[in-house]
């Protein structure tokens, strides 16, 4: 079995277009969320959203290799750039190395409606274009970054709700782990528009305190009322132990566990059980007891069930350990897609600075929340080894232990 | 429309979309080997012919197109039609 270790991370999200805004944000418990005028002039229940500019890639990519690009796609393209750039590999690499890709992504609604719409109004697609059928897939990151990076190892995009990003990661951990290769570029995305939102809108599981944008997202505190949209791009590079070694590859962290479990129950409510079996494999992968957990960050999205029944979950399993916990959602809003794989980079950069960002907003606790160490301002603490969370609408759960070397 | 606009038409849309320049842009270059215009190419060319010109061309008219000048040749072609 391999050591799986991770050499690169690259971020692009509302927090920050590189890891060096995103680590000042977090260290200031800075807020990414924003009012979308659009969604208010389209009558959406709720106009907050993470917010960040796209990436103008005019002159930086070939025309060919960008019209295939929706948004999500974009930022995962900066977020893997600067990934790569971390870990030291070049085009050489690639091009003599069997490297793969397996990012989360769950949706591309813009170019699905773009396309509708020019069916509809011209009956006909020619106006269509021939960008929109890579930008519409779900596997259009890893469709595209594929192609633009030359890659010659697995290339897949993981569809797994709000873990889709978090189960990339493990399912990589995997393959490395058990020698089917060396290197993959692992990550998740995540578009940031009105269209994409509109069914969850729908659902009424969106904070609708516009007044105060930056206070809306506010896991586990007892006035919570519903998660916050967003989105961005993370990239992490996932490296055998020794390829990175022997490339003398700068190495980050390192894998050591991925636990996994479906609720088997409600397609939008989760359960206590579940987590907690996917919080419990990744110990167990990991060979780890909770009192080795020096840091917890909490899938917890504001939503009013999701966070009681994670806090639930967290304690069945540590019981009266007091693991320092906080979700970074407080102040990016809910990456989805992206989250699982964004909230491995923000802890890794807490390890690496030895602080724990705050889970802003966390003013009162509820019943649950109260049996939590929720850190609601940035305190100084070393952090060795730090788990990750991440579930999804299905019932889908997916856990991560990660060292920092 | 005259030859001359329909050149221009199609010259700015082709350095404008494709990144090309005009000393490129000859009557006799060759879509492919010239100007790197490939299969996938045609299907956004077909759309700015549909925009500017109003015409629906199909794929299999689209093969035929070699050079530019096949190009502008379609569209004046079709135009006059």
């Amino acid at each position: 079995m391999n050591r799986v270790v991770i050499t690169g991370t690259g971020i692009y999200a509302t927090i920050g277009k590189n890891r060096e805004e995103v680590t000042d944000s977090l260290y200031q418990g800075k807020s990414g969320i924003v009012i979308d005028p659009k969604r208010t002039e389209y009558g959406f229940r709720s106009a907050l959203t993470g917010a960040v500019e796209r990436p103008n890639l005019k002159g930086v990519l070939p025309r060919r290799e960008r019209v295939g690009l929706p948004e999500q796609g974009a930022y995962a393209y900066m977020a893997t750039m600067e990934a790569l750039q971390n870990a030291k590999i070049d085009e050489d690499f690639l091009a003599r190395n069997e490297v793969g890709i397996l990012y989360g992504n769950d949706s591309s609604a813009v170019p699905v409606v773009e396309a509708t719409d020019i069916i509809r109004e011209k009956k006909g697609t020619i106006r269509i274009g021939s960008g929109s059928i890579f930008q519409s897939m779900n596997s259009t990151v890893t469709m595209n970054l594929s192609v633009i990076l030359k890659l010659k190892g697995i290339n897949l995009t993981v569809s797994g709700a709000c873990a889709s990003g978090s189960h990339a990661i493990g399912l990589g951990y995997f393959l490395i782990k058990q020698g089917l290769q060396n290197t993959i570029i692992c990550g998740g995305a995540q578009e940031i528009n009105a269209f994409s939102m509109g069914s969850f809108d729908a659902l009424g599981a969106f904070s609708v305190r516009e007044g105060e944008p930056s206070k809306a997202s506010r896991p586990f505190d007892r006035d919570r009322d519903g998660l916050v949209p967003s989105g961005g791009g993370a990239t992490v590079i996932l490296e055998s132990y020794e390829s990175a070694k022997q490339r003398g590859a700068p190495i980050l962290g390192e894998v050591l566990g991925y636990g996994f479990s479906s609720n088997g129950e409600h397609i939008s409510i989760p359960n206590v059980d579940g987590p907690a079996r996917s919080l419990e494999m990744a110990l167990r992968d990991a060979h780890l007891n909770p009192e080795d957990i020096d840091y917890l960050n909490a899938h917890a999205t504001s939503t009013p069930v999701g966070d009681a029944n994670e806090a639930q979950a967290i304690h069945k399993v540590f019981r009266d350990i007091k693991v320092p916990v906080s979700s970074t959602k407080s102040m990016t809003g809910h990456e989805m897609w992206m989250g699982g794989a964004s909230e491995i980079i923000y802890s890794l950069i807490m390890a690496h600075n030895s602080f724990i960002a705050p889970n802003i907003n966390f003013e009162n606790p509820d019943e649950y929340s109260e049996k939590l160490n929720i850190i609601s301002e940035t305190t100084e603490h070393k952090i060795d080894i730090f788990l990750s969370n991440s579930f999804g609408f299905g019932g889908t759960n997916s856990s991560l232990v990660v060292r920092k070397l | 429309m005259s030859k001359e606009d329909v050149v221009t038409i199609v010259n700015d849309f082709l350095i404008d979309e494709f990144e090309l320049e005009e000393e490129q842009l000859h009557p006799k270059a060759r879509m492919k080997e010239d100007l790197d215009i490939e299969s996938l190419d045609f299907v956004d060319i077909a759309v700015i012919i549909e925009k500017e010109f109003g015409l629906k061309v199909t794929s299999e008219q689209m093969v035929k197109i070699k050079k530019l000048e096949d190009l502008y040749n379609f569209i004046l072609a079709h135009s006059q039609n």
